[in-house]
């Protein structure tokens, strides 16, 4: 499979031309962002606040790594189940977001923001988080200490492997892939 | 005491051995699950599918050798012991012993700690994943034996346990077992390994399920009856076409593992505890 490479922060032309089922390779710096962190950013959204960092054309990966043992960079940071953000992403999306990373389905509002904002849901393989922190090559947490594993780190990754779970246009592999392999 | 026979564990041994076990259990993946994994990726038709197990296999390579966790999620840790009624537990208390190793293997080992001390109004991390969940039978004899089970939540989170009705029969508890894992689909990080316990209380069928997701995969239910529903049900779930990571293919579980228990006349209850590929447990006997 020939891999698509994506620089980040991304380049919203190049997200409207990735489509479900492509495999890519991403490379800069993203930001990560679990539950608790997506509370506290909508909640600056809310009242108007500044966040933490400009959400416009950047990549969430939704992780939380574990701790970094001597010699790496991170500890394993495979990615968590995307549908608890349900609740937030759109905000997020209308605010300049263009892509997350995660596991798992998301909502049909969530597909509709991604649809309106020409957004792109990215999907690295759940499990595979020694493997995955390989291509961690620097993490430095830039808001929430407090919230421990779920704080805002801000990942430096090369050729980190991911797939593309739901384009732009709403096309979702995990309509179209089961539907190949089901057998009644 | 007519050849009755006390023997002394300190709790401090147990709380050396249940950390072993954590840390084992956290960087190194059991062999039925690697071998089983293997066999499904040869009859895997989805390149994507084969392309994901891959990776699956390579994480557990990483991870055993270099001694990280297998997944970020290193879990709530679980712990399931068997304390034969001629064990006298001396120098502590049981439940700290057990709570010290999880302090103490999640803080040396670099695992996640990811509990909360409170699940609605104070949702503040522990910051040392305790307390663990702790599980104790009494059985005869004078051995302990201990289960490691840590558990992440994405799996966890789409278990489901249902009280059917003697009426539903075999095929109230297959259709509610696939569904569960068909419609849970990508979430729990497939392949999955399904626990299912019939028959109990609601509590006693959810822990049968929690166990069950730690037989060794090798192992088939002694009941033919039971052993020939894991079979049929294990079928059903690999022609949903969920695959490996969700995005298409015939592997989507490795395995199910169901006990059944006696229950009430009026009852069938059913829990499915879905485990994820990171299937991570350590036993040993003291």
């Amino acid at each position: 499979m020939d891999h698509i490479r994506v620089s980040l922060p991304l380049d919203p032309e190049q997200v409207k031309a990735l489509r479900a089922g492509d495999t890519i390779l991403l490379s800069g710096a993203l930001y990560t962002a679990r539950d608790a962190a997506h509370k506290r950013l909508v909640a600056c959204l809310d009242e108007g606040r500044e966040l933490p960092f400009d959400p416009t054309n950047q990549l969430i990966y939704y992780v939380g790594p574990a701790p970094a043992s001597p010699g790496h960079a991170v500890g394993s940071a495979g990615p968590t189940t995307s549908y608890r953000m349900d609740p937030y992403a759109p905000r997020l999306i209308a605010a300049g977001l263009k892509g997350m990373m995660g596991k798992g389905r998301r909502s049909p509002a969530v597909i509709e923001a991604m649809k309106e904002h020409g957004a792109v849901y990215l999907g690295a393989v759940g499990g595979a988080a020694a493997l995955i922190a390989q291509r961690i090559k620097s993490s430095q947490v830039i808001a929430y200490d407090d919230l421990g594993a779920e704080a805002i780190h801000r990942f430096e990754v090369e050729d980190f492997p991911a797939l593309v779970l739901i384009d732009c246009l709403g096309n979702n592999l995990y309509e179209t892939g089961p539907a190949q392999y089901r057998e009644d | 005491m007519g050849g009755y026979t006390v023997r002394e564990i300190a709790a401090a041994q147990i709380k050396d051995c249940v950390k072993e076990l954590i840390l084992e259990a956290s960087y190194v993946i059991g062999r039925d699950v690697e071998e089983t994994m293997m066999q499904f990726k040869e009859e895997e038709p989805s390149p994507s599918g084969r392309a994901v197990l891959d990776q699956l296999l390579e994480n557990y390579r990483i991870a055993r050798e270099e001694r990280v966790a297998i997944c970020q999620d290193t879990g709530m840790c679980v712990v399931f012991l068997d304390i034969g009624q001629q064990v006298h537990i001396t120098g502590g208390d049981l439940t700290e012993a057990v709570n010290s190793a999880v302090r103490e293997a999640y803080n040396e080992g670099y695992l996640r700690k990811s509990v909360v001390r409170d699940p609605l109004y104070d949702r503040v991390n522990t910051r040392d994943n305790t307390p663990a969940i702790l599980h104790t039978r009494i059985v005869p004899g004078d051995k302990l034996d201990i289960l490691v089970t840590p558990k992440g939540f994405g799996s966890e989170n789409m278990s489901r346990i249902k009280m059917l009705v003697p009426a539903d029969g075999e095929q109230g508890v297959v259709d509610f077992i696939v569904n569960t894992v068909v419609e849970a689909g990508p979430n729990p990080c497939p392949p999955v390994i399904v626990g299912v316990g019939i028959g109990g209380t609601m509590e006693m069928a959810a822990i049968l399920a929690k166990r069950m997701t730690a037989r060794p995969l090798s192992e088939a239910n002694p009941d033919p009856r039971y052993a020939a529903l894991e079979e049929t049900i294990l079928s059903k779930i690999n022609a949903s076409g969920v695959g490996p990571a969700g995005i298409g293919g015939r592997t989507t579980a490795l395995k199910v593992n169901i006990a059944a228990s006696p229950t009430h006349i009026a009852g069938l209850p059913v829990a499915v505890n879905i485990c994820c590929h990171a299937a991570r447990h350590a036993a040993r006997t003291m």
